[in-house]
């Protein structure tokens, strides 16, 4: 039996696909099963995932044709490295964020007043679905439909709580995104009538850099940094993240933003590597790092803690795009080798945990105090020491401070720039990181206060260790950075060594 | 071949006029009609591109695709339409200064 | 087991850490056994390595974060004076901090970061490897943050956010300066001298004053001192402990290893960072100690003896005289032990008859004279009065100074002595020779308890002895020529 799990033909990748939607379908008709089917939905999607992982790195990449239909007509999902690195963390943080929401949305906790609750669970299951399909997917226009299906939801997730506020920010959410679909739909029109593929890799072959295909690439971009809040097209998410509940704003900030990237990146360093000419990786590494700066000092300017971690997250978006220029940087002198590339995609999983942890931490202290201002967070580090905790493990990690998955991450990036001698790059990781501690020292600072005094409702230990766990998890993929290194090797594209020339 | 030329052409200029009402509107409804009209530019582009570069007729492909697209663009507008009525239902149980206007404005507003 | 050693030191205190975060608050009879089995156990570990070690033994323990890039540990004899020193004093500090804090509030949350105190001060010790030194020196920064803290009024969040504002800014320089040495060759490992051999010599300078520069921080070189005066607010044993082992030795450490495991002694004199470094000490060590005769407080007045004192180990350093070096490394156990002993009395004076001033000081001697005794001897052994300790670091330090060619420092050691002895010798004047305002006709004997006393008394006897048997081979001393031996006789 097991061996015809593992075996190659076995559409191991397609369940963490299939999964999610099944459960989001029975999560919609039952809300009393609900949080039970999205919690095995989740863990048999971290299962998967770890599987796909183990099969990845003993044979290689992944590849499942659906319902046998080769390409170009049918869809193949693949799975690689990055991939397979990516569907864990989204397994794990949707463990994470489903555990912690149990109680919250359950159908016996519901009211009149919060009747709607419960569609938290089947729209849970769609974003988790979504960014599967966006991560495993290889087909411009598939990732289109995954990109879809994740926004919808997560715009659904932001209306949620049904606060006028909520509504504004879905809305807002919604209009940015539409116009980036459309966007990145137009450039998908355009590749396909110029190359006649829409397969990645099959485009890698074809894709020669004409007008129409830099025009191309040009929109699919621009629509997917719209997707991703990157500077100057972030104003949707702060307002979008804060305003969801706590485990809504996890699976948010944690995962939502993470699929625009990787597309970013596939489409850039598999399909067309030789499009990018030194301006352009310039350009997109200023904008990252507008976003770090712009995005840090509207976290510090800002008085509720889940605006502060919101716009914490357009600045640590800001860092991924660094791989641009620094690409293939320094590849001589370091026995590794895509530090850059590697880096970028450990802060992006680095990332997605801490502020899984981080927005989970924040849901508690919103329970125990009944709002998210700064000043209601004095005391807290003696009434909820492990939330303070997990903050703290998930503050250590963003801030790039060892030893952690950020850190990592920003070393490997700091080790290209300066090796590639662009030490401008490093400066920004370097006061990016003294920045952030900036805007979450504070809130720590405020737990260690005594006084006031203030009322506490409490929460239970279960439920706050989950986001102690998950930042322990962004710790330890620092610590124990060796494997996912190696697994993120398997089959990276050429231009993540060598970069662009 | 020649026979979709027309049709490209229309379909970016339906694009450029759903582009501009993106822009130009600050009404969420005329805002989401234009969404609906670039997107159906872009579908129209879209058909006749490829019908273009692969003689004369569109491929199973495109026509998939397109579909799926159309789709996808019927159920985000559901989805918004529904989002505006409920913002309009909150604005007539507690109405707000400025009403349904004063919340499409705030999207032009980066905090 | 060569292999596991060292992960078996660092987790003696890493363990209780963690397990004390998770103890109820009211199982204080709990948390006293694991703290005090941790650093039992870190002692005896650390007595089997020094027999190791000193029979030319190393023992090291690897694990990769990426390849090639490796988390390392390694016990070689440097490594051992710091990290005897710290289990040490983590003992002592220990004992003083639970008699101390008898009865006192969040006690799990300050014996959890303070054993992960332990546990970077470990890390930065055994490093074997660039990276990990960094590390743990950022782990050391994170976990005093809440120790500094601790008591939560406006005061020490203040004095919290002033010290992080200078680590990190000095962390920030710190890793700038290791990632672009090692974008250039690689990663670095302390055991491989000669790494950086071949660098241009204005790459290698500006790198070395970045380095020295985000450690000097720490190490409270002035002007970069700082924060370290203002942590003053923080309880006596956090104190004690920053003062002698934790903070500003793994700055003055991380010196030590760039000069001598990173650059070399000939790369550093070859591009001529020495001498500007020597300055930057002595300046270091004239302006503490002027700035320490100021103080009325008497914590405030021993911290900028810290910023004054941690000098001499950076100036040992940079001399390259091998004696001036014995000398620097010497002090580096010789300060931390007389220092403590300074920070424990000063903190039973405060907890047990509420002196801070300078000017209370009259007659408290007669009423506490154990803990005066201890407080004198470590006093006098700063001033570097013989046969105590801090005599034997200035006089290896001078002979150095003078065997380099680098009379000069001798002024520096002359007027340094003198301010010593003029901000320290009054305490003392007042203390004994003084007569108490009040009548000494207390309720309560305030040396009746004897976990306050013993561990001040046990460190200024430590801090004699270290002096009169400075020749016994696990001296501070023979231990600092073992490892002098190494570097000048490859």
């Amino acid at each position: 039996m097991l061996l015809d799990l593992a075996a190659p033909d076995f559409p191991w990748i397609a369940l963490s696909v299939a999964i999610p939607l099944f459960a989001a379908l029975i999560a919609a008709l039952s809300s009393a099963l609900a949080p039970v089917v999205a919690m095995i939905a989740a863990l048999l999607c971290l299962g998967a995932a770890l599987w796909t992982a183990v099969l990845v790195t003993t044979h290689g990449a992944q590849e499942v044709a659906v319902g046998a239909w080769p390409p170009p007509l049918g869809i193949v999902l693949r799975a690689d490295g990055l991939a397979v690195a990516m569907l864990i963390t989204a397994g794990l943080v949707s463990i994470a964020a489903f555990a912690f929401a149990r109680q919250a949305f359950s159908a016996r906790t519901q009211t009149p007043e919060t009747r709607s609750a419960y569609s938290f669970w089947p729209l849970g299951l769609c974003v988790l679905a979504g960014v599967n399909a966006a991560f495993v997917s290889n087909d411009l226009f598939n990732l289109y439909v995954a990109l879809e299906l994740t926004t919808i939801a997560a715009a659904a997730l932001v209306a949620m709580s049904g606060s006028r506020a909520a509504f504004e920010a879905a809305i807002r959410y919604l209009m940015f995104a539409l116009l980036g679909s459309l966007f990145y739909l137009l450039g998908v029109v355009l590749t396909y009538s110029t190359h006649g593929v829409l397969d990645i890799r099959l485009l890698a072959i074809s894709a020669e850099s004409g007008p129409s295909t830099i025009a191309a690439a040009a929109l699919m971009s621009a629509g997917l940094m719209t997707k991703m809040a990157l500077f100057p097209l972030h104003a949707w998410l702060p307002p979008a993240h804060s305003a969801a509940p706590a485990p809504a704003s996890a699976l948010l900030s944690a995962l939502v933003v993470k699929p625009p990237f990787v597309i970013l990146l596939r489409i850039w360093f598999e399909a067309m590597p030789e499009l990018v000419t030194p301006t352009l990786a310039q350009a997109f590494g200023a904008l990252g790092a507008c976003g770090v700066l712009l995005g840090s000092i509207l976290a510090m300017r800002q008085e509720r803690l889940k605006l502060v971690v919101a716009y914490s997250t357009v600045a640590q978006l800001g860092y991924l795009v660094l791989v641009f220029p620094l690409a293939g940087g320094g590849g001589a002198q370091q026995p590794w080798a895509a530090g850059a590339w590697t880096g970028a995609i450990f802060l992006t999983l680095s990332h997605a945990l801490a502020k899984g942890a981080m927005f989970l931490a924040a849901g508690a202290f919103v329970e125990a105090r009944g709002n998210d201002r700064l000043d209601s967070l004095v005391g807290l580090a003696r009434e909820m020491p492990i939330s303070c905790f997990a903050f703290g493990l998930a503050a250590v990690s963003l801030m790039g401070l060892p030893p952690s998955g950020g850190f990592t991450g920003k070393y490997l990036l700091l080790t290209s720039s300066f090796a590639s001698g662009q030490w401008w790059w490093g400066i920004v990781l370097v006061v990016g990181g003294l920045l952030s501690a900036v805007y979450l020292f504070g809130p720590l600072s405020l737990m260690f206060a005594r006084e006031p005094a203030l009322a506490v409702t409490p929460v239970s230990r279960a439920r706050q260790s989950i986001a102690l766990l998950l930042g322990l998890l962004s710790i330890l993929l620092g610590l124990f950075s060796e494997a996912p290194y190696r697994l993120l090797q398997v089959d990276r594209p050429g231009a993540a060594a060598e970069g662009f020339t | 071949m020649n026979g979709s030329i027309p049709f490209a052409l229309c379909g970016a200029v339906l694009v450029g006029i759903g582009l501009y009402g993106v822009m130009a509107h600050d009404h969420l409804l005329r805002r989401l009609i234009a969404f609906n009209v670039t997107g159906s530019g872009v579908f129209l582009l879209f058909g006749s591109l490829s019908a273009l570069s692969s003689g004369g007729a569109t491929g199973a492909v495109p026509q998939a695709l397109i579909i799926t697209g159309i789709v996808v663009a019927v159920a985000s507008t559901a989805f918004v339409l529904a989002l505006v009525v409920r913002l309009k239902e909150e604005d007539v149980d507690a109405p707000a200064p400025g009403a349904f206007e004063g919340s499409s404005e705030h999207d032009d507003h980066a905090p | 087991m060569t292999r596991a050693l060292p992960l078996l030191v660092l987790s003696t205190s890493l363990i209780p850490a963690c397990l004390i975060f998770f103890l109820a608050e009211k199982s204080a009879r709990m948390r006293t056994v694991i703290n005090l089995s941790g650093a039992i156990a870190k002692l005896a570990l650390v007595a089997i390595m020094l027999e190791g070690v000193r029979s030319g033994a190393t023992y090291e323990f690897r694990h990769t974060l990426l390849p090639g890039l490796e988390l390392v540990l390694r016990v070689d004899p440097l490594a051992l004076l710091f990290l005897t020193l710290s289990a040490f004093l983590w003992f002592l500090t220990t004992i003083y901090a639970i008699a101390y804090f008898h009865n006192g509030k969040d006690l799990s949350r300050f014996f959890g970061f303070f054993s992960l105190c332990v546990a970077a001060t470990t890390g930065i010790a055994l490093s074997g490897s660039f990276v990990t030194f960094f590390i743990f020196y950022e782990l050391l920064t994170l976990a005093t943050w809440p120790l500094v803290i601790h008591n939560g009024d406006q005061a020490s969040i203040s004095a919290g956010r002033r010290y992080l504002v200078y680590t990190m800014c000095g962390s920030a320089l710190l890793l700038a300066a290791i990632v672009w040495l090692e974008s250039l060759v690689g990663p670095i490992e302390f055991a491989r001298r000669n790494a950086l051999a071949g660098l241009d010599e204005w790459t290698l300078r500006l790198a070395f004053a970045l380095l020295v520069a985000g450690l000097a921080v720490k190490a409270a070189m002035v002007p970069l001192h700082g924060w370290l005066p203002n942590a003053m607010v923080a309880p006596a044993p956090v104190s004690a402990l920053l003062h002698a082992v934790a903070v500003v030795k793994a700055g003055a450490f991380g010196i030590v290893r760039v000069i001598y495991d990173v650059y070399g002694v000939a790369l550093v004199d070859g591009i001529g960072v020495g001498l500007p470094l020597a300055v930057m000490a002595s300046l270091t060590i004239v302006y503490g100690s002027l700035r320490a005769l100021q103080q009325n407080d008497i914590k405030r007045r021993l911290a900028y003896s810290t910023v004054s004192q941690v000098s001499y180990i950076v100036l040992g350093a940079s001399l390259f005289g091998p004696y001036a070096t014995i000398g620097g490394l010497a002090h580096l156990v010789h300060q931390g032990l007389m220092k403590i002993t300074l920070f424990f009395c000063a903190g039973s004076l405060a907890k047990q008859i509420g002196v801070t001033r300078i000017d209370q000081l009259d007659g408290v001697a007669h009423r506490m004279p154990l803990t005066m005794s201890a407080f004198s001897i470590a006093a006098l052994g700063m001033i570097g009065i013989p046969p105590i300790a801090g005599f034997i670091s200035k006089w290896y330090l001078g002979f150095g100074a003078v065997q380099a060619g680098q009379a000069w420092v001798l002024l520096v050691l002359a007027a340094s002595s003198l301010l010593n002895a003029a901000y320290l010798l009054p305490l003392l004047a007042r203390a004994w020779l003084r007569s108490s305002p009040e009548p000494t006709s207390e309720k309560r004997n305030p040396e009746s308890d004897r976990w306050l006393i013993w561990p001040p008394l046990i460190t200024a006897a430590a801090a004699l002895a270290a002096g009169v048997f400075a020749g016994f081979v696990y001296s501070p001393l023979s231990w600092a020529t073992l490892i002098i031996s190494e570097t000048y006789t490859p």
